[in-house]
């Protein structure tokens, strides 16, 4: 296992599999923050006790555990970049931490980052929904390291964070969702409200402020303190099974209203995708977002499902500029995304 | 967390804005949001960048100010461990080290009822050292008191769900490897 393995594969082995309700989640992430004891929290620790604190926590997890470790510092910038866009660290991890480090597993299904906002943070990553298993997953890397190292806990607060905002169990628990059918019919205005008077939060993966590039939406637990990592799981399991109920009849009412409409759309799509030399990285987004729907449909056959989630990594600035070996200017990005994407989907067509 | 403006329902939404280079946030629910947020640019936000989120907590007055409270009297007030005051805590929204939390825990009670929706208690994980289940058995207990409350005071439909949950908390801390 090398760094340039991290950084030329656009997608995470664990990608590549399915799980339940693949066809709307794509996946399933779980994060939980831990500080050590006996050191301050990151933004405060000296530089030796940076590199020893990383050195501990290193050693606790190699007994168990195969992992890779990448310190910041001997990063490019570049090589940092794509590892926030394949979602592997935090951009904060990648430009305002100091003595940051990341441990990677093979399959990039476990990243633990080190000096981040806390001394660690163990996340764990699964296709589809999976959270009480991805839970499980991370609990055990948090009992691994427990055994070796005293963590900072109070009875009364939990597991102490450098930000309040994470005290408690600090369990940040998420699913990356496809809501094309809610999107186009116009209903998200109205669910994310109610989904934040339950203290979840909904937001856009890629794109600035209110944007959801590609349809693709984060959803998560805002509240880390007065409830179980099992409650939290919980709940956020109902509301996804919730809009995953709604995304499902959205599309079929979608389809049953003008089913030849969406087939000109998706195929529409699938057409720009397959022929144009310069593409805006929100054009790109839109299309891949209405060809996965395409797949999802039975429209298109011959397109694998991963196509959205692999394209939407692999045409970032950061992947692209490291395939080009070099910086690029915008109109350049353009005309790479464009080759990139045609190339890619000529590969589905021939297998 | 609540709307900093009608400091009712929950926030939502999280709004930008800059005036002459200075930027300020606010955290306001949909409803607010409307009748304000015209002037702001949108964004929504999960990870609350909680430095300027603190200022506006505790400067209830005038929450669009972007330069957070100031604080004399709690000056005095400093974390042994990391030299952390507390006008700097709430200037950068993050503690310096754990022992911040006891230093700070009078002032914190109330911003975490704010961040955390009325709750300050862990009810989650503990670690295996400091008696992994410690919790579960202690919530066994007042709920068996209760249940006896109950049952004195025949009401035996509450008494019938009180029992359902000492079950359901028996069955997850045999689970987590505990005893009874
Ligand atoms: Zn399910
Ligand atoms: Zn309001
Ligand atoms: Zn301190």
């Amino acid at each position: 296992m090398s760094l340039e393995r991290f950084i030329n594969q656009a997608v995470s082995s664990w990608m590549s599999n399915e799980g339940p309700h693949s066809e709307i989640v794509l996946s399933s992430r779980i994060r939980l923050a831990r500080n050590l004891a006996d050191y301050k929290f990151p933004s405060l620790l000296q530089p030796e006790k940076a590199a020893e604190l990383t050195a501990k926590i290193n050693e606790s997890m190699q007994e168990k555990y195969d992992l890779e470790l990448l310190t910041m510092e001997k990063l490019s910038t570049l090589q940092k970049r794509v590892l926030v866009e394949k979602h592997l660290i935090s951009p904060y991890l990648s430009d305002a931490s100091s003595y940051g480090a990341v441990l990677l597993s093979d399959t990039e299904d476990i990243s633990i980052m080190i000096n981040e906002e806390d001394h660690i943070r163990i996340q764990c990553l699964s296709p589809g929904l999976q959270l009480k298993e991805t839970l499980k997953k991370a609990s055990e890397i948090d009992d691994v390291i427990e055994a070796k190292l005293k963590y900072a806990f109070d009875e009364q607060r939990g597991y102490l964070t450098s930000c309040p905002t994470n005290v408690g169990t600090g369990l940040r628990a998420s699913v990356m969702i496809h809501l094309p059918g809610l999107v186009l019919t116009q209903q998200m205005n109205r669910i994310i409200p109610a989904i934040n008077q339950l203290g979840f939060v909904v937001r856009g993966i890629y794109g600035e402020g209110s944007e959801a590039l590609g349809n693709i939406f984060q959803i998560s637990n805002q509240l880390t303190l007065g409830k179980s990592e099992e409650d939290i799981v919980e709940d956020l399991l109902s509301i996804v099974h919730q809009i995953i109920n709604h995304e499902e009849s959205a599309r079929e009412s979608l389809s049953n209203m003008s089913s030849i409409h969406l087939e000109d759309k998706v195929f529409r799509s699938y057409g720009v995708l397959t022929n144009s030399r310069i593409i805006e990285s929100k054009e790109a987004a839109q299309c891949l977002s209405d060809v996965r729907l395409g797949i999802d449909m039975g429209y298109i056959q011959n397109v694998s499902r991963c196509i959205l989630n692999e394209l939407m990594i692999l045409t970032q600035p950061g992947f692209l500029q490291q395939y080009a070996g070099g910086t690029l200017r915008p109109e350049e990005r353009d005309i790479r995304r464009a080759a990139l994407i045609r190339e890619r989907l000529k590969l589905e067509e021939n297998c | 967390m609540k709307c900093q403006r009608c400091n009712e329902r929950p926030a939502t939404l999280h709004f930008t804005k800059t005036i002459n280079g200075e930027k300020s946030e606010i955290y306001l629910c949909e409803k607010c949001a409307k009748e304000q947020g015209e002037e702001y640019m949108f964004s929504y936000h999960p990870d609350f960048s909680i430095g300027n989120l603190l200022g506006g907590l505790f400067n209830i007055e005038s929450p669009f100010l972007s330069k957070p409270a100031q604080y004399p009297q709690q000056h005095a007030l400093k974390c042994e461990h990391c030299q952390t005051t507390f006008q700097e805590f709430v200037n950068r929204g993050k503690f310096g080290c754990p022992h911040c939390y006891e230093t700070f825990q009078e002032q914190l009670t109330p911003i975490l009822k704010r961040l955390q929706n009325g709750n300050n208690v862990h009810k989650g994980k503990i670690p295996k050292r400091m008696g992994g289940t410690l919790h579960v058995k202690k919530e066994i207990e007042e709920l068996r008191v209760k249940l006896q409350q109950a049952i004195a005071h025949e009401e035996f439909e509450s008494a019938a769900s009180i029992r359902d949950q000492i079950r359901s908390l028996e069955k997850s801390l045999l689970s987590k490897g505990g005893e009874l």
